[in-house]
């Protein structure tokens, strides 16, 4: 196991109150996994990217626990956090495309990051040349500043800066949002490269895109309000999803083929959960047809079949 | 690059074109006569030699030419040097008496333009490190920086000069001494120097700390710096890039306060009765004396220009975001 997530809690503080962005999330990450998490705006697959490297100033880890390789990760502690930084867990920023100093030069930069990381830039050189060649840059970059590339160079430099020190877990926070369809798939696809050439371990990648992620990750998480609801290969949760919300929101993406005279595409009614006073139970059952008495009390996460995870009373 | 020189040349150029001639215009059109101002200093009674001396003068500062030919024939002398004779100290040359006030007003100047700016910047900087900084120093820099120039002169003055009594109040140097090269003028200088730099340098430095502590406050919050924490780089790399190009905004602000700096100085300067460009434009707005007033203007307008070129050139140089642009790209 690479990476074991035990019922975190991670808390907004705001105030009027703690946001509960996270409350209790649990789930285990493979070696060479390459997990897609996915959920609507605000659900908290951002905030669990965030908790995995770096807490800002506002998240308050409430309880839970992290291992990576079987050692304790303590998000709690910012300092202690930095070795394991950038070394063993990395992170491609959801803005990558203003994640470079404009005014260094991009190859001065890295070399300044690598030196302060207690790396020598001479050491890894090479290396950074060769990855830029395998996502499709010209090495020359290095010698350009940031507003001298497309926003998809950009994209791709950061990948490889954020990959180079070949660390065990990489958080791809919504990479391919801002790129156009077909540097998504580019970049999608120079992320499996990535870890079938051991540069990352295991990955874990945030987006609300479910049919990209279907295509490139082993399994997929997807999260509500806070919670995980379901957790399993890409392809059961794409064809044979389990719990409703999953049900719903995978019925609700369109299909090759279909047009809106054989039907309109519905949506799910309604809106999440506000997460600052959240509801007792299941987070969904507002919001699913399928909710009966018991859905008052909060359904575990559960292994239906192996590698299937689902919270709900219903599929239990 | 060039390109970019040569057309931020042509520009000045225009401005500069534009401004001489404003600056021609505007004793002119001002109400009053300065010939029969002088004359009625000579406190001559009679109107035949009233009438003579009038022609004399007006003959000899041309104003009895028409305008027009008042206009080209003051762009001919300014190509020779030739700013006129001044009426307050006639027939001194215009030129020769702002030739000397100048070292004074640039000596006021410079030092405090440069020392503020840095000083201040690093001040900024240093107070958007910890809370307890940040809350004493920013109201500080507020009240100094809404201190008017003269208000803050005044009070220096007083409390350092009068009460206090260790600098002097009044002058560029004590009238007893001469001007020259030894070490008790030199330092009679500085006495008289230091007091109207320290109220320009005070005024100056609120500002600029407030500028730099928001700039940096907004750099630590911009992307490239949560990266660099996300990626475990030290504080210290990152408070480099983000000083660095905090910098940018604050060399822009150093071209725009400019104008307000001089004008400061010249309050300051009147304050202290310092014999710089100040002192002079007072006297001469007094005394109606066009042509000093002319050639005060003009180098006030030419020295703002040429600080702005060199502002501008010095930006090119460090932001590679315009130099970029300037290039078409390098690749």
């Amino acid at each position: 196991m690479t990476l074991r997530v035990n019922d975190l809690k991670v808390y907004y503080q705001t105030l009027r109150g703690d946001v509960h962005a996270l409350d209790g999330v649990t789930f285990d990450l493979a070696d060479g996994e390459i997990m897609g998490l996915a959920g609507e705006s605000g659900c908290g697959k951002t905030t669990l990217g965030k908790s995995l490297i770096r807490l800002d100033s506002r998240m308050r880890h409430v309880g839970g626990t992290i291992e990576l390789d079987g050692k304790d990760v303590p998000i709690a502690d910012d300092n202690a956090m930095v070795p394991l930084r950038y070394h063993e867990i990395s992170l491609i920023p959801q803005y990558a495309m203003s994640a470079l100093n404009p005014t260094r030069k991009i190859g001065r930069m890295v070399d300044e990051l690598l030196r302060a990381r207690g790396v020598r830039p001479a050491d890894v050189a090479d290396e950074l040349r060769r990855r830029l060649e395998l996502v499709g840059l010209d090495p020359d970059v290095l010698n350009r500043f940031p507003i001298e590339l497309s926003g998809g160079m950009k994209q791709r430099v950061v990948m490889v800066i954020s990959t180079l020190l070949d660390p065990s877990l990489l958080i791809a926070d919504e990479v391919t949002s801002a790129l156009d369809v077909s540097t998504q798939r580019a970049v999608a696809e120079s992320m499996v490269e990535f870890r079938d050439r051991g540069y990352v371990k295991s990955m874990i990648f945030v987006t609300h895109d479910i049919s990209l992620v279907y295509q490139m990750a082993d399994t997929i998480m997807v999260m509500y309000a806070g919670h995980v609801v379901e957790k399993a290969p890409a392809g059961t949760v794409i064809n044979e999803p389990r719990h409703p919300y999953t049900q719903m929101l995978i019925g609700a993406l369109p299909e090759v083929g279909t047009t809106t005279v054989q039907g309109r595409l519905e949506g799910i009614p309604g809106t999440p959960p506000g997460l600052l006073d959240p509801p007792t139970g299941c987070r969904f059952k507002d919001r699913c047809p399928m909710a009966f008495s018991k859905c008052s009390e909060q359904p575990p996460l559960v292994e239906i079949e192996p590698g299937h995870w689902a919270a709900c009373w219903k599929t239990g | 690059m060039w390109r970019y020189i040569g057309r931020k040349l042509f520009v000045y150029l225009l401005t500069f074109i534009v401004a001489v001639t404003i600056n021609w215009m505007i004793p002119r059109f001002m109400p009053g006569d300065p010939v029969r101002s002088m004359l009625s200093r000579a406190q001559v009674s009679d109107p035949e030699a009233l009438e003579r001396m009038t022609n004399y003068y007006n003959d000899v500062f041309g104003l009895d030419t028409p305008l027009h030919q008042q206009y080209l024939s003051f762009w001919s002398g300014l190509f020779r040097g030739d700013l006129g004779i001044s009426t307050m100290l006639y027939p001194e040359p215009v030129l020769d008496i702002i030739l000397r006030s100048v070292p004074y007003t640039l000596g006021l100047l410079l030092p405090a333009i440069i020392l503020s700016w840095i000083v201040g910047n690093r001040f900024g900087a240093f107070a958007a490190r910890s809370k307890v900084l940040d809350n004493t120093v920013l109201p500080v820099g507020y009240v100094l920086t809404a201190t008017p120039y003269m208000w803050l002169a005044l009070l220096l003055a007083w409390s350092l000069g009068i009460i206090a009594g260790i600098f002097p109040v009044a002058g560029g140097y004590s009238f007893s001494l001469r001007p020259e090269f030894s070490w008790l003028f030199i330092s009679d200088l500085l006495a008289h120097w230091f007091l109207p730099f320290l109220s320009l340098f005070i005024v100056a430095l609120g500002g600029w700390a407030i500028g730099m502590r928001n700039m940096i406050i907004y750099e630590l919050e911009a992307d490239y710096a949560n990266y660099l924490q996300a990626l475990g780089a030290p504080r210290k790399l990152i408070r480099r890039y983000a000083f660095r190009n905090a910098m940018l905004p604050q060399i822009t602000g150093l071209a725009v306060q400019l104008g307000t700096l001089i004008a400061g100085a010249l309050l300051t300067e009147i304050v202290f009765n310092y014999p710089g460009l100040g002192t002079l434009i007072l006297s001469s707005l007094n005394s109606r004396d066009f042509f000093l007033l002319q050639g005060i203007f003009l180098f006030v307008v030419v020295g703002v220009l040429v600080a702005n070129f060199i502002i501008d050139i010095v930006y090119v140089l460090i932001d590679p975001r315009t130099r970029v642009q300037m290039t078409g790209g390098s690749s």
